[in-house]
């Protein structure tokens, strides 16, 4: 991986009570991430690596894989929501 | 009622109609809210206050230039505050660094800003003001702050031939995000058809200028073209379907379902002031009359297109045929696509014979 996943510039991810749902907002539209993506996203701070996202998040959920946690990243990474640092 | 009602994601809020720049291609309307008739501040906060719990998630402060309203970072802070993701939609006039700085502290996130021309000389013509150096300092202010910038331009016969060198001014600001919009004939702009009309020539050049700068610039600058839709054979989808996604709010407080909504005279207008926002989204008369596809009639009624388009552009449809429920003649289906080409025919006879009349500027003609 080219180094550690954080949100694009202008990029934010907020909890919409009306929604009850995470959802990604930046300039032109809106996107609702699905419950993975959502608790992969809160994790993208720029200095963690997919591997302590995964152990992170395998802390909370069972049989998460740093190989699937790559695998939501790269699609958000195509959208233009994460980035590299 | 044949759709669920889904709360509205985005919000237009037009501060103000006052505005530094006098574009021919303004898509206001041609009587504009006095600054007597604005929304005070405590109305804009309890607007703002009312769209998030309705389920708005983006906010644009836009105008006229909404700069011109002292009250700007206080109404950017609320709609932070609430949740939403704020944009400014601005001229770029007035943005100083200390300016940008206090909205960037309440939280704006993202600034859109309109650019007439790609040189100072061609620019300032078309916006009726020396404008354009200043544009390009506030686009360094917007870099500067670490924001997000998109820039907008307007396309039309004054400006169509420099669509390579606005590409290349929007790669020097710096910018994330080009839109090139060809002009929309509402408000003002309408007024000025003849004149602003894109030959098919300029449509042709354009093509693969932008094509071949969209691939190149992948990753780096986004571009957005926004099509001649005279010219298409398909109408533009109306707003992602009416009552639909968005809602705007004018300076003075009406709510309609899109910006140019006001000139279907047909349909009442709902104020913020007399009505909540939330009944205005759901029930009233304006926002559900063209929800769904019961109101459609043929060739919309049947047509496998009828969920992407949405029938088209229904403030067209009233401009162009005076009926806000006909098909957008825009589409080669509709039975009154002869207006549209007999539009085209009489501008293109006008190019011809060189008898093209000059833009009438963007005048401040306020409602009595």
């Amino acid at each position: 991986m080219p180094g550690m996943p954080r949100l694009r510039r202008g990029v934010r991810l907020t909890f919409d009570k009306t929604r009850d749902t995470h959802v990604l907002l930046f300039p032109e539209g809106v996107l609702v991430p699905n419950p993975t993506a959502a608790a992969v996203l809160e994790l993208c701070d720029g200095t963690t690596t997919i591997r302590e996202i995964a152990s992170r998040l395998g802390a909370r959920f069972t049989g998460v894989r740093a190989a699937d946690v790559a695998t939501v990243l790269e699609r958000l990474a195509e959208r233009r929501v994460v980035e590299w640092t | 009622m044949d759709v669920t009602v889904e709360p509205p994601l985005g919000m237009l809020a037009e501060l103000t109609h006052r505005c530094p720049l006098h574009c021919p291609y303004c898509s206001n309307p041609v009587e504009l809210a006095a600054k007597r008739d604005e929304l005070t501040t405590e109305q804009w906060l309890a607007v703002l206050d009312a769209a998030r719990d309705l389920g708005v998630l983006q906010v644009h402060m836009s105008g006229g230039e909404p700069l011109l309203r002292p009250d700007l970072p206080e109404l950017v802070g609320r709609a932070s505050d609430l949740g939403c993701y704020v944009n400014l939609v601005t001229s770029g006039l007035g943005l100083t660094a200390a300016r940008l700085a206090r909205l960037v502290d309440r939280g704006l996130a993202h600034v859109q800003l309109s650019v007439q021309g790609a040189d100072a000389e061609r620019a300032d013509r078309i916006a009726g003001a020396k404008a354009h150096a200043r544009k390009i300092e506030a686009a360094e202010v917007v870099r500067a702050a670490g924001l997000p910038l998109s820039v907008n331009v307007v396309l039309h016969r004054a400006n169509h031939d420099q669509v390579g060198a606005l590409i290349e001014l929007a790669e020097r600001m710096g910018a994330d995000r080009l839109e090139l919009a060809n002009t929309q004939y509402y408000g003002w702009a309408l007024r000025n058809r003849t004149a602003l009309m894109p030959t098919p020539e300029q449509l042709a050049a354009a093509e693969p200028i932008v094509r071949a700068a969209t691939e190149r610039l992948r990753g780096r600058m986004e571009i957005v073209y926004v099509v001649a839709d005279y010219y298409e054979d398909v109408p533009k989808p109306c707003m992602y379907g009416w009552g639909a996604r968005q809602l705007t709010v004018a300076p003075n407080g009406d709510v309609l379902p899109c910006p140019a909504a006001s000139v279907i005279t047909t349909l009442p207008v709902e104020n913020v002031t007399r009505r909540p926002l939330a009944e205005i989204w759901y029930e009233s008369r304006s926002f559900n009359a063209f929800r769904g596809e019961s109101w459609m009639r043929e060739p919309c009624r049947s047509c496998d297109l009828r969920s992407v388009d949405h029938g088209g552009c229904r403030c067209q449809a009233f401009m162009l045929t005076g009926d806000a429920a006909a098909t957008d003649p825009v589409c080669a289906l509709s039975p009154d696509r002869g207006v549209v080409d007999g539009i085209l025919a009489t501008e293109a006879a006008a190019v011809a014979a060189a008898e093209v009349p000059p833009f009438v500027m963007r005048k401040p003609t306020v409602a009595r």
